[in-house]
């Protein structure tokens, strides 16, 4: 096991804590940077929604993860994102100034949204965001001269720098990338500046923060209006790489979706954001190979155990009846959800944060060091 | 004026749905600090029950409302001790979380067993009208305002007249002081689980001739119900139905006089303004905050 001796304040702060990050984040790196010459165009369009979701992830973590006010509102922000660009597009705006208008105004409709939102706490804050989602949604129905209503927009082909580059080539998977690559750097900067410190301590407690020198307000503001940025800015994204957006793609169901992302990740670190958009956006092609190969395979599994073929036949109709049901997505969510903060409360990065720690210590590991204190609910009326 | 009576009941009609959904989630929410995303589910799960019940085997209305009702007091305890009780005194965006979950479970599972059709449930007044002059009242609208009427002065009644209401009340305000005080909070907790789910059904059951079932109306009304609950102060039983009803008035006014697509977002408006200037509701206790 290797012991970090910190003797001064650039020794805590580091980004790299020691060559060890180099290493694997560089290969992580070299990996994806070859990615598009490996991997079959589809799974390349699925990666691409993988850093989008985790671009999203990131600004939900800044949010929700470190500053502690939960948000199910951020389908909107991505919304306003894609569609200031869609809109900046009609006038032949060109991709870098639309880009940062995008993140701009929906930075600032984020921090108007941040104000109410100062009063509000817990329970609250949530059915508050959830309604500023709807109030947006039907706002994208509505307002037809700009958002051409349920109709919908297209949106044309990016062009960068004169080039045209389309939505499956690998010129718009590195531009993702590179925009997730410098929000992840980004937000570990922010985190480790001052202002990250006081979200972190808003989060913990904001009357410990306030006593402490904290503007609470003014840092609560701040935390909305980042995170609602960093979501514009991947609305771009996400709209050009759908080609197409109308309001019924911005519902409670997608700002679910987000939460699910950083909730399977682990709220506590910016790995978590990347680790649940992995699965969240894998869980699609995952659910069709359950209703392509698995009943031929749980058939064959049948055969092996010395079922007749009748038997294997009809197992694998059973199979395949269910897996291909309707509402399987939604009871899958549902069931993920339940059992993720019933037993991984950490989330998968948690878990490998867990496996990591059990070789480290190998005999001496305890099960005790990740346990959750537990309190006795006391009345919020009265806190 | 006519349209104007005529769109004031059909909107208290439905503002006392929202209403009884928002007395679940005040029922819970009193006494246990919970709130239970999954509200609406309930509600259209016991809907799904009745159908079961009323449409498929052929029992009476009332019979088979009874035994929807009861069905649904057991899945609610059932809900509470599989899902709930191991995360009470977590913070509570995770337990919001796994009621999250829990709602988009038992949506997908209503839809995989009763199909995605629109399911209607003969009722004994789903037919007759009251006529008042020229003013013409259905039966099913107001059946819902009566039976609003009366499970919330039972509950009222329960919850401030009965020893088992006032051991709730207790476990609310603090858990560790209820159980010191020789309460069972386990159990009592498990009690309002039924109840609230009991009251969804109710919800679901009178809902079912205005707009029919299907697995995705617990969504759609359990989110207008949040309005209603936050409207009448969380945590107030009268208040929710005040609350609901005001919600239910807004909504079809709007729809009436206001273009196209207020309707929707006139409830949610109305939310974020009392959230703005009157956090605590119209029923809700104001409390300061002490360090």
């Amino acid at each position: 096991m290797r012991f970090l001796f910190k003797t001064d304040y650039e020794d805590d702060i580091k980004l790299f804590p020691h060559s060890g990050y180099v290493v694997t984040y560089g290969v992580l790196l070299a990996l994806l940077l070859i990615a598009p010459h490996v991997l079959s165009s589809y799974l390349m369009s699925q990666l691409v929604f993988v850093c989008i979701y985790a671009i999203v992830g990131v600004a939900l973590l800044i949010l929700t993860g470190f500053t502690g006010q939960a948000s199910l509102g951020h389908a909107a922000f991505l919304a306003i994102g894609a569609y200031t660009a869609a809109y900046l597009q009609k006038y032949n705006v060109p991709f870098p100034v639309y880009f940062l208008a995008a993140g701009l105004l929906t930075g600032i409709i984020g921090a108007m949204v941040g104000f109410p939102a100062l009063r509000l706490t817990g329970i609250y804050l949530v059915i508050a965001t959830i309604s500023f989602a709807l109030i947006v949604e039907e706002i994208l129905a509505r307002w037809e001269s700009v958002t051409h209503g349920n109709e919908g927009m297209r949106v044309k082909t990016l062009s960068l720098l004169g080039v045209a580059v389309p939505r499956d080539s690998p010129t718009f998977y590195y531009l993702c990338l590179a925009v997730l690559v410098l929000t992840i750097v980004g937000t570990l900067n922010l985190l480790r500046s001052p202002t990250g410190r006081a979200f972190v301590a808003i989060r913990d407690s904001e009357t410990a923060a306030r006593s402490m020198g904290v503007n609470v307000a003014l840092y609560k503001v701040k935390s909305f209006a980042i995170s609602a940025a960093i979501t514009g800015f991947a609305g771009v994204l996400f709209a050009h790489k759908l080609s197409f957006i109308s309001p019924e793609m911005f519902t409670l169901q997608l700002s679910i979706e987000f939460i699910i992302v950083i909730l399977i990740g682990g709220t506590f670190s910016l790995h978590g954001a990347v680790l649940g958009a992995i699965f969240i956006v894998m869980i699609d092609p995952f659910l069709t190979y359950l209703k392509d190969d698995m009943p031929g395979i749980i058939a064959g599994i049948a055969a092996t155990f010395g079922a007749g073929a009748a038997t294997a036949g009809n197992i694998e109709a059973k199979v395949a009846a269910f897996a291909s049901l309707n509402g399987l997505k939604g009871a899958i969510y549902g069931i993920i959800i339940v059992l993720f903060v019933l037993f991984e409360p950490l989330g998968l990065y948690g878990r490998w944060l867990k496996i990591k720690l059990f070789f480290q210590l190998f005999p001496l590991y305890k099960r005790a060091t990740f346990k959750r204190q537990k309190i006795y609910v006391k009345s919020e009326r009265n806190r | 004026m006519l349209d104007f009576v005529q769109q004031l009941v059909s909107g208290v009609a439905l503002g006392c749905v929202y209403g009884l959904i928002a007395l679940g989630f005040v029922l819970v929410y009193k006494a246990t600090e919970v709130v239970n995303f999954a509200q609406g589910d309930l509600m259209m799960l016991g809907g799904f029950f009745a159908f079961t019940f009323i449409g498929m085997m052929g029992l009476n209305y009332w019979i088979g409302f009874a035994g929807a009702v009861a069905a649904m007091a057991l899945f609610g305890m059932l809900a509470e001790r599989v899902v709930v009780r191991p995360i009470l005194g977590y913070p509570q965006f995770s337990i919001i979380m796994v009621t999250i979950g829990l709602g988009y479970f038992l949506r997908s599972v209503a839809g995989m067993i009763w199909g995605t059709d629109d399911l209607k449930i003969e009722t004994p007044f789903s037919q007759g009208v009251l006529r008042m002059g020229s003013l013409v009242l259905a039966y099913d609208k107001l059946s819902v305002i009566a039976a609003t009427m009366i499970l919330c002065t039972l509950l009222w009644l329960f919850f401030n007249k009965t020893t088992l209401g006032t051991a709730m009340r207790a476990s609310s305000e603090n858990m560790l002081a209820a159980y010191y005080m020789g309460i069972p909070v386990k159990r009592v907790v498990a009690v309002v689980w039924a109840i609230s789910a009991a009251v969804a059904t109710c919800a679901g059951v009178l809902l079912a001739p205005i707009t029919f079932i299907h697995s995705n109306v617990g969504l759609v009304l359990g989110l207008k119900a949040f309005p209603a609950a936050v409207l009448g102060g969380f945590g107030s039983i009268p208040g929710a139905v005040v609350g609901g009803v005001l919600i239910g008035v807004i909504e079809s006014m709007a729809g009436f006089y206001l273009p196209e697509g207020w309707k929707d977002a006139a409830p949610y408006i109305v939310l974020l303004t009392v959230l703005l200037l009157k956090p605590e509701g119209l029923f809700g206790l104001h409390v300061r905050k002490k360090v």
